[in-house]
């Protein structure tokens, strides 16, 4: 009998590793690519010598072959963009996937309960006032908690089952802060203002600094903890209340958890990033084609593949033309054919 | 006795639901609950499961008041198999089943090795065990049901609350699940469920609990209590009850016909 169960399973652990080669190799090839080219074994030692000296504490020191401006390249503008593009990638993506499961609807966004159209507004304000790089972060990420806040309150207080009411609130508290939008970009000023914050609408990591990616990682990094954490037990806000009550869950409190936690790295992601679409809608669904729909392999895979997926394309942004294209642009652009190919195929799904 | 129903009365706001409802039922009960739409079957099964509060009253699960236990001892006393119904994610069978152990393993925790070789017993002994690894949107109803009352096996509580096990199910697989219900009926189990169709009380429960305009109208053997009278009042139809031969057993078997139209 646990032969033929284990013979019917597809093999997980091989797609695993071969996802986490493919993230590797990205990971590296995103160094040697752009004008200013660092060979890939410099590049190798230049990271060797910064883990080495980070790892204990300053005091290992490997001698240095490379230039300068080759150190400032890989350390100072590429490390940070990098990362920055997988913690993205991965945030918006669990985010996705927790939500999709939460909702119970496949076709939700990290965005659907307002963190992006918050934290997009907030952005536009903070451009309006006319506030610095670090004010526009700042007021992103507070207006994207603050609008997911917003919609959970209101929900609150409805009459209605709380998964509807989220949503409803959720959509409410988004269109609104939509037009808020709408409203500023129709004041701002047509020279430069409404330029610069249509530019940050559409999504980009060009001017992302060390500084960013650091502000970004740690809200990303405490709201992925408890998802990975956590991520059996998601599987059982995929079923109804009752259900999930009677099988022993307090579902409201596992909810509130996911909530904040997917709140938080969307928050984050957008107020570094910008908007960009399509990474939390999708990532998970070609997971679930690949890895099947149990959390448990969810949460790990949407991370991976997330974080592989933005940073194959930030590359792309980076190298195609002169000027950078929006990221928000070339997800779509890259992203809608592979998904329409994977739906053609039917997917890992198909015979099961 | 693993269910104490004890004078409990429902209300939600001024509208009473439940008046006065008391009953038990022990191991070996296969007890269909009866009663026309709205008759508060939901609601009864809402206090048996300690998420609705009773007005007055308690219901009792292995003696001890549900509305003292937090959410996984209650999940040790008495499970719940809702109506079969469409999933919107396509888990694997075994994937669901193993939603059952939920109250048995820490918050960070996934079920181990033992939980999985668990499940595939209850899906064994359910007779599924080859749609372990299939996905619950490529099985047919009766097959889902069936994953679901194994799901309700693993999570080891002796109670079995059913909402209508065979609502959308053809009537082969109707009386495959059915089949498997009464079975477990045998083994011990103290099963509850809703039904909109007296015949089913009739071909394989040994207890009827009847509700009309939220009170008790009957609680017995089905042969004993369900008269045409009974459920001509419960349904507002002529109903004849007759009996029937099938398969070398006698059978009681109820009728709808038009009330002025009676003999």
């Amino acid at each position: 009998m646990k032969k033929t169960i284990e013979q019917s399973t597809p093999r997980y652990g091989r797609r695993f590793a071969l996802l986490g080669l493919l993230f590797a190799a990205v990971f590296l090839l995103s160094f040697i690519l752009g004008r200013y080219s660092v060979p890939l074994g410099t590049t190798l030692r230049i990271l060797w010598a910064r883990l080495a000296a980070l790892c204990t504490f300053g005091r290992a020191v490997v001698a240095q072959t490379w230039t300068e401006t080759e150190g400032a390249v890989v350390l100072n503008i590429r490390l940070p963009r990098i990362l920055c593009a997988v913690l993205v990638g991965a945030a918006l993506s669990t985010a996705g996937a927790s939500y999709q499961g939460m909702f119970r609807n496949p076709m939700v966004s990290p965005d659907l309960m307002g963190a992006s159209t918050g934290a997009g507004f907030g952005a536009a304000l903070a451009i309006l006032l006319g506030a610095g790089y670090w004010g526009i972060t700042l007021t992103a990420f507070c207006f994207g908690l603050a609008a997911v806040a917003l919609a959970y309150l209101v929900s609150r207080f409805s009459r209605l089952n709380a998964t509807l009411a989220l949503v409803l609130a959720g959509v409410m508290i988004s269109s609104l802060f939509s037009a808020c939008t709408s409203f500023v970009k129709l004041v701002a000023d047509t020279q430069d203002q409404l330029p610069a914050i249509t530019y940050w609408l559409m999504g980009s990591l060009s001017s992302v600094k060390a500084e960013d990616t650091a502000f970004a990682a740690v809200p990303i990094l405490i709201g992925l903890i408890p998802l990975v954490l956590l991520r059996w037990r998601i599987n059982l806000l995929t079923v109804s209340e009752a259900e999930a009550r009677s099988l022993g869950l307090r579902s409201g409190r596992l909810r509130l958890t996911v909530i904040l936690a997917a709140t938080l790295v969307t928050s984050a992601s957008v107020s570094v990033s910008g908007m960009i679409g399509w990474v939390g809608l999708v990532i998970p669904h070609f997971c679930r084609m690949l890895f099947g729909y149990d959390y448990r392999r969810l949460i790990p895979a949407s991370i991976l593949m997330g974080g592989t997926f933005l940073l194959l394309v930030d590359d792309l942004a980076r190298i195609v033309t002169s000027s950078e294209i929006p990221l928000g642009i070339l997800t779509s652009f890259v992203g809608a054919p592979v998904f329409v190919w994977l739906i053609l195929q039917g997917g890992a799904d198909r015979e099961r | 006795m693993s269910v104490e129903v004890k004078g409990v009365s429902f209300s939600y706001g001024s509208v009473d639901v439940l008046h006065d409802v008391s009953f038990s039922a022990g191991p070996g009960d296969l007890m269909a609950v009866l009663g026309p739409n709205g008759v508060g079957k939901s609601t009864l099964f809402g206090c048996l499961l300690g998420y609705l509060r009773p007005r007055t009253g308690q219901v009792l699960l292995g003696g001890r008041d549900v509305q003292t236990l937090s959410g996984a001892e209650i999940a040790r006393e008495i499970a719940y198999i809702p109506q079969s119904a469409p999933v919107t994610y396509n888990y694997t069978v075994l994937d669901t089943v193993l939603m059952g152990v939920t109250h048995q393993i820490g918050i960070f925790s996934a079920p181990k090795q033992k939980h999985i070789d668990k499940a595939m017993a209850a899906l064994e002994s359910l007779g599924i065990a080859h749609l372990a690894q299939r996905g619950a949107q490529k099985i047919s109803g009766g097959e889902r049901q069936l994953a679901l009352l194994a799901r309700a096996l693993v999570q080891d509580a002796r109670v079995l609350l059913m909402d209508e096990p065979t609502a959308n199910l053809d009537y082969g697989n109707s009386f495959r699940v059915m089949q498997r219900i009464q079975a477990l009926g045998g083994a011990g189990y103290t099963v509850i469920f809703s039904t909109h169709e007296p015949n089913q009380a009739f071909r394989y429960a040994n207890r009827v609990l009847a509700l009309s305009g939220g009170c008790v109208a009957a609680d017995g053997r089905p042969d004993a209590v369900l008269t045409g009278e009974l459920l001509s009042e419960l349904y507002g139809v002529g109903v004849a009850v007759q009996s029937a031969q099938a398969g070398g057993e006698q059978f009681r078997v109820s009728i709808p016909f038009e009330k002025e139209a009676r003999p």
